[in-house]
Order: structure tokens, then sequence, then C-alpha cells
């Protein structure tokens, strides 16, 4: 019988037929903590005297709360910084970036089998790779043995086709199929995207699909490794890491999602669930505080650039305040090299140093109680941006940067049906033959 | 085992956020300072008035979100003696089993606040005394009693030096 993509890396990897349902343990390639989850798995490490580290990659990342604002986290941190030198770990300090954008910049190839103490690790598995997040303990046996345990998750198939409608994304496909699903709907499962519309995708916007399977309660969200794939690790110099990773076309998979993605239309995730998420036109008129631009999900390059082309030669609206966190130091330098970093300062907004910034309500942009975010990250739960009383939206960076400007949430398809309007007043009419 | 105590009761969802806010993130390596203040967006009396040994009692999928292992540390810490909800979301319930904290998957709809609960591990059956029923759980995962009963992840690779699941 054919395999799924996860069924087929496991069975790689722990040199066992894994099939869904059964237990298997299998070698571990990348092994990662974050500074919130880093000190408690050191600690367990140093309990067991395991300080000899088999995965080989081992990686701290220092993103959560980049620069420390408080004494004890920058406790944690020389925890961290000091267990690196002694093991050998690889340290990602302040100043290069979220966890998961590492990761897939420089670390992970198609393949290999990720584990990391932070939920969103399965961002990874959009270059082909089985990852998936795991607690501090977890992650801390499997970074000393280089090996651990999984249950062979269950496919869901995501069969998407057709294109996207000018201001619609990858953003608002994922966050339309959780609110299908539910939080819940996927839990234990891999949710695997494919059909044509994927095959198009670029990386970046494929990397906000593998994001955010984890809030569709899913292990990991997986695609196949294919030339989109050799492509981007060829732009980061790493052609050699690049193999072709596929489904057999027999694979069984426990549910096949059609999704139509010229049907779709801009989505915003309503506090306080992901998966409370509806049409943008429900939306429409909510007053926003703050826009935050970043994260893991949507702090990429392709983000700030769709952004900075709704936002260029305008100002944020008064009263809205615009927080751009770029989500490595590739991307910061790149955006700063082509201008965007310009356009938001410009704009009246605020860039951050890469890393997590506002997104888990450790520093930099915490709600006022009753304020509204509409915000690109991944999560909405209550309390979320570090006070209970705030409200969080979720939605795509388009929808972001329009709604910065126009100080309530707005429907970026507007944007881009004006500008339709105006090249054709421009353009000469062609002439009847 | 048998365990004993009352029923807090909390609804659909608690996320991680929830059991352990971001807000103090910077506590994490103080765990019994955390504990403080476990579960405070979701009942901010539960952390002062629950008694060692009673019981977190929810609806479905408990636990979603971050992989925080300090959420289900910290629900161990402060005395709660299990957790009883519809379902569990799949990080959550990994991170609990490896920090030894006993969850009871079971049809929860009909315990109430204050219910006086005993929970049977090994039978997989809850007795709620109060309302005089008794509730069958799913059983754990072979692999993941094996890892419980030896006293979480740690002890586990500790006692056997190696993974050792079936
Ligand atoms: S950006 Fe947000 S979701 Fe991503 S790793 Fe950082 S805190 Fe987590």
């Amino acid at each position: 019988m054919g395999k799924t993509l996860a069924e087929k890396m496991l069975s790689e990897k722990s040199g066992q037929d894994a099939c869904a349902g059964g237990i298997v343990i299998a070698r571990v390639d990348v092994a990662a903590f974050q500074d919130g989850t880093g000190p408690l798995g050191v600690r367990q490490l140093q309990k067991m005297h395991l300080e000899k580290l088999r995965a080989p990659k081992a990686i701290l990342f220092i993103d959560h709360a980049a620069p420390s604002p408080r004494k004890e986290l920058s406790n944690d941190h020389m925890l961290l910084r000091e267990f690196s030198r002694k093991s050998g770990a690889i340290l990602s300090d302040i100043g290069e970036g979220v966890i998961h954008q590492r990761l897939v910049e420089s670390y992970v190839k198609p393949g290999d089998v990720v584990i990391g103490a932070d939920s969103h690790t399965c961002t990874s598995g959009a270059l082909g790779a089985f990852a998936t997040g795991m607690g501090s303990t977890d992650v801390a046996i499997g970074m000393a043995m280089g090996r651990t345990w999984f249950k062979v998750p269950e496919t869901f198939r995501v069969e998407v086709k057709g294109d996207f409608t000018p201001g619609v994304g990858s953003k608002d496909l994922i966050l339309y199929l959780i609110g299908l699903l539910g939080a819940d709907g996927a839990t234990y499962k891999a949710l695997e995207f494919g059909g044509p519309a994927i095959e198009k995708m670029s990386m970046e916007s494929r990397f906000v699909l593998a994001n955010m399977a984890v809030e569709a309660g899913a292990k990991t969200g997986l695609i196949a490794s294919d030339r989109i794939t050799k492509e981007y690790l060829r732009s980061r110099g790493r052609t050699k890491d690049w193999r072709a990773l596929a489904p057999d076309k027999d694979a069984e998979y426990e549910r096949v999602i059609e999704i139509d993605a010229r049907k779709l239309v801009p989505q915003v995730a309503f506090p306080h669930t992901v998966d409370n998420t509806r049409n943008i036109s429900k939306a429409l008129g909510i007053k926003v505080d703050q826009v935050f631009l970043g994260t893991c999900t949507n702090g990429r390059i392709e983000d700030l650039k769709i952004a900075a082309q709704i936002i260029r030669g305008k100002q944020r609206a008064p009263g809205t305040r615009l927080v751009v966190v770029p989500a490595s130091r590739d991307v910061f330098l790149s955006a700063m090299k082509s201008g965007l970093l310009d356009v938001f300062v410009r704009a009246g907004g605020i860039v951050l140093g890469p890393g997590c910034g506002p997104c888990v309500g450790v520093h930099q942009g915490i709600l006022g109680d009753g304020e509204v975010c509409l915000s690109t990250a991944n999560r909405n739960f209550r309390g979320r941006m570090g006070n209970p009383e705030g409200l969080v939206y979720l939605a795509s960076p388009a929808t972001a940067a329009y709604s910065a400007i126009k100080g309530e949430i707005s429907d970026p398809r507007d944007v881009y049906a004006k500008k339709r309007r105006r090249g054709r007043v421009m353009k000469p009419r062609r002439k009847k033959k | 085992m048998v365990l004993k105590g009352k029923a807090w009761k909390f609804g659909d969802s608690i996320s991680t956020d929830l059991i352990c806010p971001g807000r103090y993130f910077h506590l994490r390596s103080n765990l019994p300072e955390l504990a403080k203040h476990v579960l405070e967006d979701a009942d901010a009396q539960f952390a002062a008035q629950m008694a060692r040994g009673d019981f977190v009692v929810a609806g479905g999928n408990f636990g979603l979100g971050s992989s925080r292992e300090h959420a289900p540390t910290i629900i161990k810490l402060a005395g709660v003696s299990a957790v009883l909800a519809k379902s569990f979301a799949r990080i959550f319930y990994r991170n609990a089993i490896n920090v030894g904290l006993p969850l009871v998957e079971c049809d929860t709809d009909l315990i109430e606040q204050g219910d006086e609960l005993t929970v049977d591990l090994a039978a997989g059956t809850v007795q709620d005394f109060t309302k005089k029923i008794e509730l069958k759980s799913h059983s754990l995962p072979r692999a993941m009693l094996n890892i419980l009963n030896d006293g979480g992840l740690l002890a586990h690779i500790e006692k056997h030096g190696d993974f050792k699941l079936d």
C-alpha cells in the first residue's frame, strides 16, 4: 500500500514500516529549544547528566524575549548561553530571529525529523520534513539520545486548486481551513497540503500553511519537496540540501478536503480562538488600536512586501499603532535594503528587531484593557498578548496593512480593485483591428 | 492508584495561555511561584482556593496551544491529582504524561463544580459521589502508560536506559 509523506519519512528514519496508528522510534536530525522552554529542558539534561548531545543539530534559540525585558529572563538566557558553550549546541542569540524562521532558513532539509520545544515547529514541514512540537522534557531526551518515539499520524489531505483572488492568500486559506476543521478537528493528524494551487505557491506562503497546522490540533503540516523547495534552498545557498520527496499516488488518507482558492475571501479570526474565523465582511469596520505585522507565521519578506505595497506613501490612521517585526535578521536586512522598512517608518509605524516581538505577551506591544489588535500571528487566545482584557483578531498581512491605514478592519481586495481600475484608465485603449 | 478530591469545573478549549499566562513568562524558572498563577485567566480563585488532591474537570480540547510543559507541571505542582476532560490537545497530553500528571479522558458533562470524586486510574473509572454516578474513561495507550507508571519520561529513561514502550 502507498505511503503518505508522514509514513514515508517516519519509515526512513525509524527503519520500521511506519503505518498510521503504529508507534515508532525514529532518529532525530534537528532538536531545538527556545528561551521559554529551553531553561527547563536544559535543567532536565543537567539533572540526567546528559550533556553529550547525539542529535546532529541541537539548537538553542533566544527569540521570545529578545532582548530581555527582565532580569529573570536575562538569567535564563545566561543559562542557555552557558549550556551552548559546554555542550556544543548551536546558539542562535538575540537578533538572529524567530526559531521557526531560522530553522527553515538555515537548518532543516527535506526528509529530516525535527523536534522543537515550541508548538509551531510544524512550520518546517513545508520543506518536506517531519517536524513537530513537543515539550521540554521530550525535546531534551530527543536531543540527548538523537532519537524519540512517535505515534505515526493518520493524514488529512488538503487538496487546493484554482488561483487566489488578488488580496487573498495562504493566510486566508489556512484560517478558512481551521474554521472548517475546528481547533481540535485534526488532533493527532498530519495535514498534507497539495494540489495545483500548492504546487504553484511560493515557499514563503507554504510556510504559513504548515505553521498553523497545529491550530487545528495537528501534529504537523506537510508539503512535498519539489522544484519550489529546491529553488528556495538554492536561494539560501543550500542547493545540496535538497531532495525530492512526495507521497505515493496510492497513499491512504483518513480524509480528503478539497478547497477552491478562487472562492476564498479574506478571513479574520475573532477573539479568543483561532477557529472563530469569519469572512471579512463580518469584521468590516471594527476599530483597531494596534496592527502587528510579524511572527513566524507572517513576518517574512513576502509578507512585508505585500504590506509595504499597500502602505507606501500613506500614513497609519490616527489612533492605530503599527508594529512591524521582521522574523529574522535576513528578513530585516533584505527589508532594509529594498526600502520596505522606510515605508513602515514613514507611515508612522515602528520597526522592532527580529524576534517574536509582542506575539506571546512578554514585551513590545502589550495591549491595554479592551484594546483591539489586528495581528498576522497564529494565535488569539485570551491573554495571548499579555493582557486577558485585550482582544486579538488574526488576519493576513494584506488585511493588516490595509486596516492600519484605515484604522478599522478593511478588505484588502479593495486596494487591488482600485489598482486595476486605475491601471485601465492609464493604459491607452487598444484599437480593434 | 485511587485518587480522591473535589471537582473544579472549567469549560471547553482551556488553552495553555489560560493555564500558564504569557505575562508570567519571567517566572518560568521559578515554578513554585508560577504555580500560584495556575489557570488564573480561566478562574482567578482557583489557585488560592483549591485543596491538594482536587481535580481539574474540563470540556473538550484541554491544553490546546503552546508546547510549554510548564502548563501541566504547574497543575501538578499546585497539587491537582488529575485532569479530567472530554479530550486533550496533543502536545499537552504528551507533556502531562512526561511530567507524571495523570489525565483522564471521559464524558465530563455531568460532573459539576464541587462534586466529590474518586478516580481509579488502573480501572479507568470515575465515581461522582455527589451525583452517585460512575463514568468510564478511555485508557491510555500502552506506550504512555509505561511512561506514566515509571513516574514520567526522565524516570523512564533512567530506569531502562532507553525507550521501553511495549
Ligand atoms: S513568533 Fe509567536 S508563535 Fe512564533 S515562535 Fe514566536 S511566540 Fe511562538
